[in-house]
Order: structure tokens, then C-alpha cells, then sequence
């Protein structure tokens, strides 16, 4: 089997992780910014951090056989501080230059404030500035939907974002259908407690038409599951899905999003 | 019971064939909830929005209609629209405060 893990925040995780995603059929890894369970102080240590994604985390994922792109952006829960963001914000175009970077990721909204909303909205602008797809965080738990349906509107509002381009990622049941039915892409995130299991995913894939779905595990420094995707793909196996049909879901999804950025490259065409 | 209504997606199944993949895990999980529930009855003090929330979802289990899920999930979810002036935590509790 074969898979792309395209969420996952390896910069938390160990060398055995990449082992073993390598040894379960991964054949590439993307990583959003994200929070690194406190507040950053300064830009400086967002320099730092976008130096070790961009620089670090590809030379350690290549010893592992395995590509690895980045997504960058201040995340949502430091975004409360607009000084901080506006100085963030300042650094990114200078790593998009990268060849590595494929977007702005994972932005998005956390508690659902007014000053989280004003950063998307400048996350957003950037994106169009410079061209880059958006990958998109949405709220936890209570406060999903609503943060699931403001971001949307946020994209929207800007009218130069086109859907396509553009993922929502941490879907559940009760969001994965408005994301779809207003043209974009829904990811999964499968984790053992919040978010989905494997097993709901299944279930949620089985749901809808899974043309603009994709799997990730969004592993990171808390409880989460560097494997899931290859289980949620096991799980499929149990219940009499096709390989090709898997594959389409696990591979094929994935490669067909991420391939609108020149960035990427398809892991089988390299082979 | 409920008509079957399968989804396009899937492979045709019984529902002896689900019980045989998932009938396990789901009992485990139900035991774990009535423990957790005893759990509480054996603590002190009130209960805070979250088990209220999770003894309101309790009845949907029993619904007939598929998107028990979902309709659990609405139930605990933030019913406003409007961006909030400033966040007091950065985490969420599971169950939207406001639920009665």
C-alpha cells in the first residue's frame, strides 16, 4: 500500500515516526505551521521555526526516503496578538521562496474572535498576493461549526480564492457536507479521542462522494497517531473496499490537491 | 428497525456483517460510558455543561434515522454567528457552555 501523509506536524514527532510511516507505505509528507504549545514570544522564534521547516525537516524526512513540503503561517491561537501577526506575516513571503513551501497553512480560527478573523483575512490576501493554495484549520469541538462556516465565509468574501484551491481540514459530521457542497476540498484528521477515528471516517467517506477528501493524521506533541491514515485504510480493507478505491482516497486525493502547486511532485512519477 | 439505506459509496453489507466487524468495540465503549456515568454518581458536587450536554445526547442514540453523529454534534455546537470580542482560553471544552 501507499499513502501521502498530508498533515502531519513531524517537527514534534521522532525519527522512529518516519520509520514507520516509511515502512507503512508512505511516499511523502506535508506539514503546516502550527502551534508549538505555547506562545511564541517574538517573530524571531517564528524565523527559527520556519527555517527548521523549510531547512531541517526535509533533510531528516530524506533519510527516510521520504519528500517533505511545508505550509507556512502564523496559526490561529497566537494569532490574538495582531502586532506579533503583522510581524509574522512580514517574514513569509521570504520563505515561500523555498521549494519546498507549497502554500499558507494551517490558518484558520481557534475561539472564533474577532482579532483570529482579521488574521485570516490577511493570511488570505497573502495567499492571493503570491498565488499559493490554502490549507485550513477549523475550530475544536463546540466551536467547529460556527468557526467551519465563518471561515468559508471569510474565503468567499475575499472573491479571488478559488475553492478548489483551497482544503478545510479537521472536517466532521457535521461539517463535511456544507464544505464540500460550497466547492471545497474536506480533510480528516484522525485522531484517537477529538476529531474522527478511523472508524468514523470510514464511515463519513462512505457518506459522501470522497472526490475532494483527504485522509490525514495531524500527529503532533499530544495524543495523536502517526499511522492512522494506513489504519483507516486497513479499516477500508475490512469492509470490502477495492484497493483502487483505497488507493484513490489515501494517494490519489492527495497528489490531485497538492499537485496544483508546481511544488509538489507525484511520488510515483519520481519512482 | 430502520430501513436499510445503503450508501452509494459503500460495499454492499448485512448488518450480521457489521455486528461481526464492530459489535465488540461498540459494547466495550457502551460499558465504558455507564462506567463513566457511575463514576459520577459516586463524586461529589454538581455537574458542569459537559455532562449535561453528554446526558442530552443520550436519547439521540435511540433515534431511529441515520446521523446520530451528526445530530450529537449540532446539539453541542455554538448556535452564534458572530466572531466574540476576545478569547478567555484557548482550548475547547467539548460541549458549548450555553446547552440547557
Amino acid at each position: 500500500m501507499r499513502y501521502i501523509e498530508p498533515h502531519g506536524h513531524m517537527v514534534s514527532r521522532t525519527t522512529d515516526d518516519y520509520q514507520a510511516m516509511a515502512l507503512a507505505g508512505c511516499a511523502a509528507i506535508c506539514e503546516p505551521a502550527f502551534w508549538a504549545g505555547f506562545d511564541r514570544k517574538s517573530a524571531d522564534g517564528f524565523y527559527d521555526y520556519f527555517c527548521q521547516l523549510t531547512q531541517i525537516e526535509p533533510r531528516r524526512a530524506a533519510k527516510y526516503g521520504l519528500p517533505h513540503y511545508s505550509w507556512l503561517c502564523i496559526n490561529p491561537k497566537e494569532s490574538e496578538d495582531m502586532a506579533l501577526a503583522a510581524d509574522v506575516l512580514a517574514l513569509i513571503p521570504e520563505f515561500l521562496k523555498a521549494p519546498t513551501v507549497l502554500g499558507i497553512g494551517e490558518i484558520g480560527l481557534n475561539k472564533n474572535t474577532r482579532n483570529e478573523l482579521k488574521v485570516l483575512e490577511q493570511h488570505i490576501a497573502l495567499a492571493v498576493q503570491y498565488d499559493q493554495m490554502i490549507l485550513v484549520h477549523t475550530p475544536h469541538l463546540e466551536d467547529k461549526r460556527k468557526g467551519t462556516r465563518l471561515i468559508m465565509d471569510c474565503l468567499k468574501a475575499n472573491g479571488v480564492v478559488k475553492p478548489e484551491r483551497v482544503i478545510i481540514d479537521h472536517v466532521e459530521e457535521h461539517t463535511i457536507h456544507e464544505v464540500l457542497d460550497r466547492g471545497f476540498w474536506a480533510g480528516i484528521t484522525l485522531y484517537p479521542e477529538s476529531k474522527s477515528t478511523p472508524v468514523r471516517a470510514v464511515d463519513m467517506i462512505e457518506s459522501v462522494s470522497a472526490q475532494r477528501v483527504w485522509l490525514n493524521s495531524a500527529c503532533d506533541w499530544g495524543h495523536s497517531d502517526p499511522l492512522s491514515v494506513p489504519k483507516a485504510a486497513q479499516e477500508m480493507r475490512r469492509r470490502g473496499h477495492s484497493a483502487a478505491a483505497i488507493d484513490r482516497l489515501v494517494y490519489g486525493n492527495p497528489v490531485k490537491f497538492l499537485s496544483q502547486s508546481p511544488r509538489f511532485k507525484d511520488p510515483a512519477a519520481q519512482a | 428497525m430502520s430501513t436499510p439505506q445503503p450508501h452509494p459509496g459503500a460495499p454492499a453489507r448485512t448488518r450480521e456483517q457489521v455486528a461481526d466487524l464492530h459489535f465488540m468495540d461498540a459494547r466495550y465503549k457502551l460499558l465504558d460510558l455507564a462506567a463513566f456515568l457511575d463514576r459520577l454518581d459516586r463524586a461529589a458536587g454538581g455537574e458542569d455543561h459537559r455532562i449535561r450536554g453528554l446526558r442530552a445526547a443520550l436519547p439521540l442514540l435511540l433515534e431511529k434515522d441515520e446521523g446520530r453523529v451528526a445530530r450529537i454534534l449540532h446539539l453541542w455546537s455554538d448556535p452564534s454567528v458572530e466572531p466574540i470580542a476576545k478569547a478567555d482560553t484557548k482550548a475547547a471544552s467539548g460541549v458549548w457552555p450555553g446547552l440547557k
